[in-house]
């Protein structure tokens, strides 16, 4: 019987190694997987690359786990805002490196990768300092930048129900980066509110199907 | 000077969305339009981080933390509403889906060339967010910004000082104190505040203008 469910947050995470790329869903903290960022701090493995839109807001999260360095990159669209200042402290006294994005192209590196795309030519940020260096092309009088696919060791990704075949149904804008960042990992693992039953979630309305997803652990209470 | 204020600049904005308009509003200014459209006009607000008919903050106390907008501030869904993952919605953006976007600038070049992410100063945290895939992905970009910068300068130049969000991507600019189109002439005057002549606004405006079309000439 296919089981991907774990009994605890700690065995979700506990093969993390140092020097993992990791991608967090989330956009702010709507769809922030803070149970599983709360077992990762526990657990230790730091020179992380992190993936997420931001870089961490307010003292929990993902802000918590850049306050403690266990972060040496993050790759993000948007890591400045009125309360990521663990972030600022950290980039202003070199001690953690940028890459920045933009946020369409983030999604789609992220989308290429879990689809097998080798890279798109995206016009996002064509003529701009963020595609200074890169492969550029004029498609149908149009000018485009080459963007390359985004991979992860593992993808922490909050959902709101999910089944021991890894089947997953979000809940609202909590949804955001989850979706496709668990087709981008080599191990993605889900925290739910609820763990169902097989059968349980509507097929029609299933928006990870298990194939993407490894584990799914209960979120803290 | 006669100025628009900030309420008749979104009042001025919504005039310009038409019903059944797919459309995101940049955060600070553009999110005022909002409150503009007249609720028997169907318009569709898409918000970057997953959804489609974005409806107005919510009632104290009904604040949903697993439904906010790309400001990260707690907002409805309306009845119809949708919502989805981060790729769909960019693809929403980026592939041309969306009619209109509302956008803040640092600057507005005459060739339509948009400034908006970044001042260029050494200290800053450069942050992007959706900013560039708004510029280059809505079929019509309206920037609403104040006209000068709050020491004077023109923030309509002849070319963008600091870094480009996306070339020649602007179509229509509000400020407070015209409506101005970005057309392949160069920068045209739809409407000025009362009171105002071409060569004021050309005396406070760092690139050419020309003067508004007569009711009926083709543009």
């Amino acid at each position: 019987m296919i089981d991907k469910t774990c009994d605890t947050l700690e065995r979700a995470v506990a093969d993390i190694p140092d020097g993992a790329t990791i991608m967090i869903g989330g956009f702010g903290n709507a769809g922030m997987p803070s149970s599983l960022i709360d077992a990762l701090l526990a657990q230790g493995a730091r020179e992380l690359t992190i993936v997420n839109n931001n870089a961490g807001n307010g003292e929990t999260g993902l802000a918590a786990l850049i306050k403690a360095k266990r972060v040496r990159k993050i790759v993000c669209s948007f890591p400045r805002q009125a309360d990521s200042h663990h972030f600022d402290a950290l980039y202003r006294a070199g001690e953690i490196e940028l890459e920045l994005t933009p946020q369409g192209n983030l999604a789609e590196r992220i989308r290429a990768a879990g689809a097998g795309i080798g890279g798109f030519f995206t016009p996002t940020g064509y003529g701009t300092l963020l595609a200074e260096g890169k492969e550029t092309r004029i498609i149908d009088g149009r000018g485009y930048v080459l963007e390359t696919p985004l991979r992860a060791d593992f993808a922490l990704i909050k959902a709101l129900k999910g089944d021991r075949w890894g089947n997953l149904v979000y809940r609202k804008t909590a949804r955001n980066f989850g979706p496709i960042m668990a087709t981008a990992a080599k191990v993605a693992i889900a925290q739910v509110a609820e763990i169902v039953e097989l059968g349980a979630l509507d097929p029609e309305t299933i928006v990870t199907p298990g194939i993407f997803v490894q584990r799914v652990v209960k979120e803290a209470a | 000077m006669n100025r628009y204020s900030r309420e008749q600049m979104a009042e001025r904005v919504a005039r310009d969305i038409p019903e059944g308009a797919y459309v995101n509003l940049g955060i600070g200014l553009p999110t005022k339009v909002a409150n503009y459209l007249p609720p028997e006009r169907e318009v569709f607000l898409h918000s970057e981080n997953g959804l489609l008919g974005m409806g107005p903050a919510p009632a104290p106390g009904e604040e949903d933390e697993d439904l906010i907008n790309a400001g990260k501030q707690p907002v409805t869904l309306l009845t119809g509403g949708a919502y989805f993952h981060h790729a769909d919605s960019f693809g929403m953006m980026r592939g041309g889906h969306l009619d209109i976007c509302v956008l803040g600038a640092f600057q507005v070049a005459a060739s339509g060339d948009l400034a908006n992410w970044h001042t260029g100063a050494p200290d800053a945290i450069p942050a992007v967010g959706g900013a560039m895939d708004l510029a280059i992905g809505a079929k019509q970009v309206f920037v609403m910004m104040d006209h000068q910068t709050k020491t004077g300068e023109s923030k309509l130049v002849e070319a963008c000082s600091y870094p480009l969000t996306g070339v020649a991507c602007v179509s229509r600019i509000y400020t407070d104190l015209a409506v101005i189109d970005v057309t392949r002439e160069g920068l045209r005057v739809r409407e000025m505040a009362p009171g105002l002549t071409l060569a004021d606004l050309q005396a406070v405006t760092a690139a050419p203008l020309l003067p508004a079309l007569n009711e009926g000439e083709p543009a």
